[in-house]
């Protein structure tokens, strides 16, 4: 498994395409935390995948003040497809030309596939890591360490990072 | 090793004995194909086990890719308010393929519950509130799909075949009852 950035170092800055004719860059996100959540591909066949699973708790994440961001090397028009097809009201930023560069600068890359791992990270407002978490290639990691994460972050120093979720870290 | 994080309480639709030796936590979806699939699996676990095995259900809707979802878990616990909530239970899971909201009303009508009375609770959410909390402790425990079991409050990452959720609760009984007899030659000692 690939080492991905840890608690405490800036999240690396990228603009990538959202859509076929929109980019987003993270520093557009400053002031607001963020959860990136690399994975290696779209249309995952099972039922509850971790798209889905992070679609359906956006009121979550909102109440806790972080933006969803998911990442992975298809294309800006496969993503719209997927994102279409599974009702998804978070952007999908395409990590697709130069392909894995966006992933390869958070640790996140499995050369060997070609692919993203599937890798987490919450961001706090000033876009430090505060929490990482990178999983094994086939499990859904689900959503309760990003939750953990959020809530170890409330009230408490936050540009220091090394949230009490840190310990999750693998 | 993911553990369920909120415990049993009465607000829980629990099925079997009180005392039961074992309690395994389904968290599901009444329009997930995997869900209806372990139904059977489930019921004969119960069957086998008897009074050493309880079931609890929780509600995970992935609304966003099962439009009926969300409404089928409020009408089951609309049901269940009237104390028939595994009746409804089964009947979603055993007409699936078909969950619309006129079958679930037809359902409720077969089940002798007013549909005017399940209409405006469905109209005024009155069972969202439930709905959600089972489903935001799902995720806080790590419920990463659906069906998703717990086998005394551990989370069954294996297959949920007859053989594998057996297997798992039956090391659940023993542990529980070496747990238990433990305890007892504790208190002796005391």
């Amino acid at each position: 498994m690939a080492e991905i950035l840890p608690p405490g170092r800036t999240a690396p800055d990228f603009r990538l395409h959202v859509t076929p004719d929109q980019t987003l860059s993270l520093s557009e996100l400053k002031g607001r935390r963020a959860i990136l959540a690399f994975y290696p591909a779209d249309w995952s066949p099972v039922c509850g995948d971790q798209m889905t699973l992070y679609n359906q708790l956006l009121p979550e994440f909102r109440e806790r003040g972080a933006a969803l961001l998911g990442l992975s090397v298809d294309g800006a028009w496969c993503h719209q497809a997927f994102s279409q097809h599974r009702n998804l009201h978070f952007p999908l930023l395409s990590d697709f030309e130069p392909k894995g560069a966006v992933a390869r600068s958070y640790g996140a890359y499995r050369d060997a596939e070609g692919v993203c791992e599937r890798a987490l990270f919450v961001l706090n407002e000033n876009g430090v890591i505060a929490w990482s978490y990178c999983s094994p290639i086939a499990v859904n990691p689900g959503a309760d360490g990003i939750l953990d994460a959020l809530d170890s972050m409330t009230g408490t120093e936050k540009s220091h990072g090394h949230a009490q979720g840190a310990h999750h870290t693998a | 090793m993911a553990m369920l994080r909120a415990p049993i309480t009465l607000r829980d639709h629990r099925l079997g004995s009180d005392d039961a030796p074992v309690v395994l936590v389904e968290y599901g979806d009444y329009q997930c194909p995997y869900c209806a699939m372990a139904q059977p699996v489930v019921r004969e676990l119960l069957h086998q086990a008897g009074p050493d095995l309880a079931l609890v259900f929780r509600h995970f809707p992935l609304s966003e890719v099962h439009p009926m979802a969300e409404t089928a878990a409020q009408a089951a616990e609309f049901a269940g308010a009237h104390g028939i909530f595994w009746q409804m239970h089964e009947a979603l899971f055993a007409n699936q393929s078909r969950l619309d909201p006129s079958l679930i009303f037809a359902l409720a009508g077969t089940l002798g519950l007013s549909q005017a009375s399940l209409q405006r609770a469905l109209a005024l959410g009155t069972y969202a509130q439930e709905v959600r909390e089972d489903f935001v402790s799902g995720a806080r425990s790590g419920v990463n799909g659906t069906p998703c079991f717990f086998v005394n409050g551990v989370r069954h990452d294996g297959a949920y075949t007859f053989g594998a959720l057996a297997a798992a609760i039956s090391a659940a009984r023993r542990q529980a009852k070496t747990a238990k007899s433990t305890a007892r030659q504790g208190d002796a000692r005391a």
